[in-house]
């Protein structure tokens, strides 16, 4: 295990996955690939299907509709995969605690999370500080 | 040729939000695309009937992240509507600021997606860049990237500060500057132009028959802006409002770029404003009396409209919305059909859809109280079929008939 930890934190591939979010969190993790932020330059790289990914981001609460496909990204992942919800949202719902359409409000209901990163949006500065804290846990 | 069929979604690499298309093609064109939505429910309408007013209007801001201040505008304009109150001149131009602040990181957004979709990531990543600093901005003004929660009844919440406005300028030339050399640059390659002209065509006639509005209608030669016909802040500044004539996918990218132009003048114009108009920004509204108020806004992509019934109390007791790609959507039977597999997304992302700001339809329960997976459109197909099976033997109805032929 330690030899792949090794390797993995040297160059991480995301997929991201929407999930009923309100589009700001997506779009803000877009932001993190374009020259503001430029992600690439810690090996960082957004990939097309979850089957090449490492890491898969969640934003979004969930709804009863994409519930199943979730949980079907999930598994379609080459293990081990870590999950980072991204956004109040998976973590309590934010506004939308209340909705009748939430399935998964905190994330972890339905599939295993690895770290949640708060903010509503999170600014992009906190979600490479928690993909980084999240390499810090790799032994 | 035998017909094939081509599901794109709901999580696909191109799409950045979940949504589902059928596409069907016979070789290489299309004949027909179905399109399934649903992903992104979350049920606004029915959460703001347990919200109060004030607190409406930050939900109603997370409906889309992108147009995160047109739905709070159409919002507090209902509610303003139901007592017709009059807001201070300063919080005027603020929420003018905002709004425009918007329509320019929305539209160049728009402008980075479209270059990724028809393989040009260069356009993508520089748009994005010049998106940046827009956001920087609001930040400043507002707290926040990209929900400001700046609007209230009566008003705005936050004053601008007028020490910001020589930060602001330099930005807004730049941008000005770069947009015109950006649409130098698309006016000059011959690539991008045989990609882009005279694809997906969506006429006047279809642009009024789908009821489109905002910027795909008024590249079709459909004269609508909200803030034109029907300001309920903008009439303090001067809105030139961009119209083309062919309707194809350059003239939507053209007119976004104008556009993007035209909100750096009406920011100026702000500014100036703002050195001269001080005084209050919120009229404090105690009570919401009892009626129905309508608020329409131009949000980036289109007339956005909210519906807000009151009885007296704190809460709405229905609140509606409409997102502009609500009608914006469907206008791709119009223009897609017939053409290319390899143009067809380009125009499907031509109207700028916005799938979070249009799903907010209900979920159907049966008499047992399970929920309805099944699509509304093949459960309203279905009761058709039934129907009809009662009026013809066959089940098939003379109009079909004609068109088996
Ligand atoms: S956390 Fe906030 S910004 Fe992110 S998807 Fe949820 S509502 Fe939108």
């Amino acid at each position: 295990m330690s030899l792949y930890n090794k390797i993995i934190k040297k160059s991480i591939w995301v997929f991201h996955a929407s999930a009923s979010p309100c589009n700001n969190c997506d779009i803000e993790i877009l932001d993190l690939i374009t020259p503001g932020y430029d992600i690439e330059r810690f090996g960082i790289k957004l990939v097309g299907s979850v089957r090449h990914a490492d890491v898969l981001l969640v934003t979004g609460i969930v709804s009863h509709k994409v519930a199943p496909r979730i949980k079907q990204l999930y598994e379609q992942a080459p293990k081990p995969v870590f999950v980072v919800g991204i956004g109040t949202c998976t973590i309590g719902g934010a506004t939308f605690k209340q909705s009748y359409n939430r399935a998964g409000a905190p994330l972890d209901k339905i599939i295993p999370v690895n770290a949640f990163i708060p903010g509503c949006p999170p600014k992009p500065e906190a979600m490479i500080d928690g993909i980084v804290k999240l390499l810090g846990t790799l032994k | 040729m035998s017909k094939c069929r081509i599901p794109l979604g709901p999580f696909h690499p191109l799409l950045e939000e979940a949504e589902f298309f059928n596409i069907k093609v016979e070789g290489e064109k299309v004949v027909d695309i179905e399109m399934e939505t649903g992903w992104m429910h979350r049920g606004h309408e029915k959460i703001s009937e347990t919200r109060t007013f004030t607190q409406s209007i930050f939900l109603v801001e997370r409906i889309c992240g992108i147009c995160s201040t047109s739905h709070p505008f159409a919002c507090v304009n209902a509610i303003e509507d139901i007592d017709n109150v009059e807001i201070p001149e300063r919080a005027k131009y603020i929420r003018v600021l905002i709004g425009e602040l918007e329509r320019i990181h929305s539209h160049l957004l728009w402008v980075g997606l479209a270059g990724h979709f028809i393989g040009y990531d260069t356009l993508w990543m520089w748009a994005w860049k010049y998106r940046e600093p827009i956001l920087q901005l609001s930040e400043k003004i507002t707290g926040n990237r990209n929900h400001y929660a700046m609007m209230r009844v009566g008003g705005v919440g936050r004053d601008f500060d007028n020490s910001l406005i020589p930060e602001i300028n330099p930005v807004l030339d730049m941008l000005e500057k770069k947009m015109v050399m950006l649409a130098g640059a698309v006016n000059d390659d011959p690539v991008l132009k045989s990609r882009l002209k005279g694809v997906g065509i969506l006429t006047k006639e279809d642009a009024i028959n789908y009821c489109a509005n905002g910027p795909t209608a008024r590249a079709s030669g459909y004269d609508i802006d909200v803030r034109r016909d029907d300001p309920t802040a903008y009439e303090v500044v001067d809105v030139k409002v961009i119209v083309t004539q062919n309707g194809d996918v350059f003239d939507k990218a053209v007119v976004r770029v104008l556009e993007i132009i035209e909100s750096c003048h009406i920011i100026k114009q702000c500014l100036k404003a703002f050195e001269k108009v001080q005084g209050p920004i919120i009229n404090k509204v105690k009570e919401i009396s009892p009626g129905e108020g309508i608020g329409r806004y131009e949000a980036p992509r289109g007339e956005v409209f909210h519906y807000i019934r009151s009885d007296g109390t704190n809460r709405p007791v229905r609140h509606k919305v409409r997102a502009p790609s609500f009608s914006n959507i469907p206008t791709y039977k119009a223009s897609c059909i017939g053409i290319p597999l390899a143009d067809a997304l380009i125009t499907l992302a031509s109207v700028d859809p916005c799938y979070c700001c249009t799903e907010r339809s209900l979920k159907v329960f049966d008499t047992k109280g399970r929920r309805l997976e099944e699509s509304l459109l093949k459960l309203s197909r279905e009761k058709t079929k039934k129907i009809r099976k009662n009026f013809y033997a066959d089940g098939v109805s003379p109009l079909e008939r004609i068109f088996e032929l």
